[in-house]
């Protein structure tokens, strides 16, 4: 098998998993408990607090764990919109943002918010002149995501983080995609709240976490206990917790090969198949990239046959197709790049880890060249295009 | 997700390419919403389907229907081809899931545009068939690749 998915999952890694086995099995007390099985969990969410915070240049007790990042997302931007409605109702994301935010904004819009969606480049980057000019007396929230989950661009957060900053308006950061893969520094990119996840890192699911700037008036989510100074009631996933630190820590240390290695292949596989596969449209920016990102839409041909055919061979990998979304419309942000429908609904996501090789790579190349040629060969849009081309 | 006859017509689908001459084409479906497909058929002057052909972009389910609806009208008369609905295909490919339901439709009408078009050229009216919906052409911008 060939897993190329890495932006949906990451394998949970050894390390981690050997970390978290004791907080099922021996120190399984609740960490709210007095005696001292409860607190050896106490302690080591502490710690791992400290650690997390340390990765992103924040203090421990800025650090709120959640379920996932799908729950730090819908806590920030509901909280923040609540907290702040006094001075307005008006909100600015952009088109591109996962649906954990943008589902969120819809919720908040049907409550009286105004949200305004920024428009992105051909490469997916925002344009923080748009920004600007979006900004309104009654702003009272920026949310952009750090990177794009279906085309890896990095989006300019420094420069949106000192334009939030210099107009005292709040600044969300759903950096799921980017936390573990690329420095994140939430003092020096201006980051009052950001989300993250611990299973893209190779973390454990079902744990994630949102940090919140100390001294914001963030009000709680969840209600019902103490847990998380207040703010997230609900006995601590300890084992979860855990977990995601050495998950962090892992990917602290692996950071710069990971990344280079990553790069390494990515470009390598890019390189491949603009050369190999005509009619063919990288998606998103080249250079301002998540290192394991390679998405490719491929014209004439429909990305769920190319899954399946992909599948078929062994190797896993997504698409922005409609009917791989469960619904009749390709993904939202290939849309928002200006690519037709027939190109989101023939795009391919292949997401890479340093555990892949430049062997899968060729072997990756080879199958999708003979399936898109397949696909192809069976289109009336290729059969429409090839005669057009002789006239 | 897929039955194992539709991953069987979606891995080795039947009929698949175009006629020369053909009787009748009709093409259905827009690449809005990400299917199109176009069915040719070689009709013979006593009115059975000899040959059934079919390219398609779309899914899974949208190139197993293709295969599935040629095979059914293949060697049949037009009044049977005009009896080989959305539901019959599903039936043969042993169930659809619900998002994909859509699929089978498009072959249905496929065969009708293309049985439409082989009475548009011959003068003729087949009684039960009405002028097909296409709107493959969706209007927006070529551009170069």
């Amino acid at each position: 098998m060939i897993y190329l998915d890495n932006a949906a999952t990451t394998k949970t890694a050894p390390e981690v998993v050997e970390a978290m086995l004791p907080y099922f099995t021996e120190m399984y007390g609740n960490p709210s408990a007095i005696y001292s099985l409860g607190s050896a969990g106490k302690k080591a969410i502490n710690e791992a607090r400290r650690t997390i915070a340390g990765s992103i240049g924040a203090g421990p007790e800025e650090i709120y764990f959640t379920a996932g990042g799908t729950e730090a997302d819908n806590w920030a931007v509901k909280a923040a919109a609540e907290s702040y409605s006094e001075k307005g109702k008006h909100i600015i994301t952009t088109k591109i943002e996962h649906h954990a935010v943008l589902h969120t904004c819809e919720y908040l819009e049907k409550r009286g918010y105004e949200v305004t969606y920024l428009d992105v480049d051909r490469d997916g980057i925002v344009d923080l002149e748009a920004l600007k000019a979006a900004i309104r007396p009654d702003t009272i929230l920026i949310s952009v995501m750090f990177a794009n989950n279906e085309i890896g661009s990095i989006e300019p957060i420094g420069e949106i983080g000192a334009i939030a900053k210099e107009r005292g308006i709040l600044f969300h950061t759903d950096a799921v995609q980017a936390f573990g893969q690329i420095p994140v520094n939430v003092d020096e990119l201006h980051i009052d709240m950001l989300s993250a996840s611990a299973h893209k890192l190779n973390g454990p699911k079902g744990i994630g976490m949102l940090y919140i700037r100390g001294g914001l008036k963030i009000r709680s989510f969840v209600h019902g206990g103490a847990q998380e100074r207040n703010r997230r009631a609900g006995t601590e996933n300890v084992p979860g917790i855990v977990g995601y630190a050495a998950a962090v820590q892992r990917a602290q240390r692996l950071m710069e090969e990971k990344g280079r290695r990553e790069r390494e292949l990515r470009d390598y596989l890019i390189d491949r198949i603009e050369k190999e596969i005509p009619y063919c449209r990288l998606n998103g920016h080249r250079e301002k990239r998540l290192p394991g990102n390679v998405n490719f839409s491929f014209r004439f041909v429909e990305g769920e046959s190319v899954l399946i055919m992909l599948d078929m061979k062994g190797i896993c990998a997504s698409s922005g197709s409609a009917c791989t979304s469960g619904s009749l419309d390709p993904s939202h942000v290939l849309l928002a790049l200006g690519l037709k429908h027939e190109e989101a609904h023939g795009s391919l996501r292949m997401t890479l880890s340093e555990e892949n090789t430049k062997e899968e790579m060729d072997v990756v190349v080879e199958h999708l060249r003979q399936i898109v040629g397949r696909l192809r060969d069976m289109s009336p849009l290729y059969e429409d295009f090839l005669k057009s081309q002789k006239v | 997700m897929y039955s194992e006859k539709v991953m069987d017509h979606f891995q080795n689908p039947r009929n698949v390419g175009e006629i020369e001459d053909a009787s009748g084409v009709g093409t259905v479906g827009n690449a809005k919403c990400g299917d199109i497909m176009r069915i040719f058929l070689d009709i013979d002057e006593e009115g059975i389907i000899r040959e059934a052909k079919f390219k398609t972009f779309g899914c899974g389910a949208a190139v197993a229907t293709s295969s599935m609806a040629t095979e059914l009208v293949r060697g049949r008369t037009i009044r049977e081809a005009l009896q080989v609905t959305n539901k019959a295909v599903m039936e043969a490919l042993d169930g659809l899931p619900p998002v994909k339901v859509h699929c089978s439709l498009l072959a249905e009408e496929a065969i009708h545009a293309a049985l439409w078009d082989y009475a548009q050229k011959n003068g003729i009216e087949i009684a039960g068939l009405s002028r097909p919906k296409s709107d493959i052409h969706e209007g927006e911008e070529e551009e170069n690749w």
